[in-house]
């Protein structure tokens, strides 16, 4: 199991957070579903930090019903989530455990506590947290699935 | 006369979230019919029981984990369960996403 992140998402991601530092900063991340192990990230939706708090997020449900429908109009799906912890380690906290949705979904945090930014993934299931290797790929490279 | 009624009762098209379609037999929509958002929830729930104790309280309120839409509009803005259903409406179920850094 991996999620493959392109570039040029991992970037828009990284801008986003950072611009919402030192709040929370979240959004969606929209693509193909896991098949054969890979989970392929193609774009990432910036949403507004509802709960406007440098220690918990909301994702704009606006946001989320217009990614929604985006996505599936381009034969799409919301595949998880983004958040920043902007003080903690990038591994989800109880809260995040506790409220996560969807067990299909990638839980992607990038921590902001060291002067680079790191980013990590975790599938969320019950209470069952496990970490799903990245690759971030060139703009041009396509995810051999 | 209820005959009358019952014909012009709307059947929209509900959008099921991922997490939900297990309920509905992996459907990505479900077709229900009523007048209000409560009604068509009813609806649901004589075919697939298990939507709706996910979106509803047992007190019988809208779960606060789960926002609804009719077409664009939040239903805690449009009377909530009393929200008013018309032909042609699309329902949507999105789970709320949200979490914090402890």
């Amino acid at each position: 199991m991996r999620l493959v992140l392109p570039q040029a998402v991992y970037d828009d991601i990284v801008d986003h957070v950072l611009t919402g530092y030192p709040l929370e900063a979240c959004g969606l991340l929209v693509g193909v579903p896991e098949q054969n192990g890979a989970t392929q990230a193609l774009r990432f939706v910036p949403s507004a930090n509802l709960a406007v708090s440098a220690l918990a997020y909301t994702i704009d449900p606006k946001v989320h019903l217009r990614a929604e429908r985006d996505a599936d109009d381009d034969d799409l799906a919301v595949i998880g989530v983004v958040h920043s912890h902007t003080h903690t380690d990038a591994f989800p906290s109880p809260t995040d455990v506790a409220a996560a949705p969807d067990p299909t979904w990638e839980y992607v945090i990038v921590s902001l506590r060291d002067p680079s930014p790191s980013l990590r993934s975790y599938r969320i299931q019950g209470d069952t947290v496990t970490e799903t290797p990245v690759e971030i790929v060139d703009r041009s490279a396509q995810a051999e699935v | 006369m209820s005959d009358v009624v019952e014909a012009t009762l709307p059947t929209v098209s509900i959008r099921i979230p991922m997490i939900l379609r297990p309920q509905v037999g992996g459907a990505k929509t479900v077709d229900a019919t009523g007048a209000t958002l409560g009604a068509l929830l009813a609806d649901l729930t004589i075919r697939f029981p298990g939507v709706t104790s996910q979106v509803l309280t047992a007190d019988g309120e809208l779960h606060k984990f789960v926002n609804i839409y009719v077409n664009d509009d939040d239903v805690r803005y449009l009377g909530k369960l009393e929200a008013p259903i018309k032909s042609g409406d699309e329902v949507t179920i999105l789970p709320a996403v949200a979490g914090g850094a402890f």
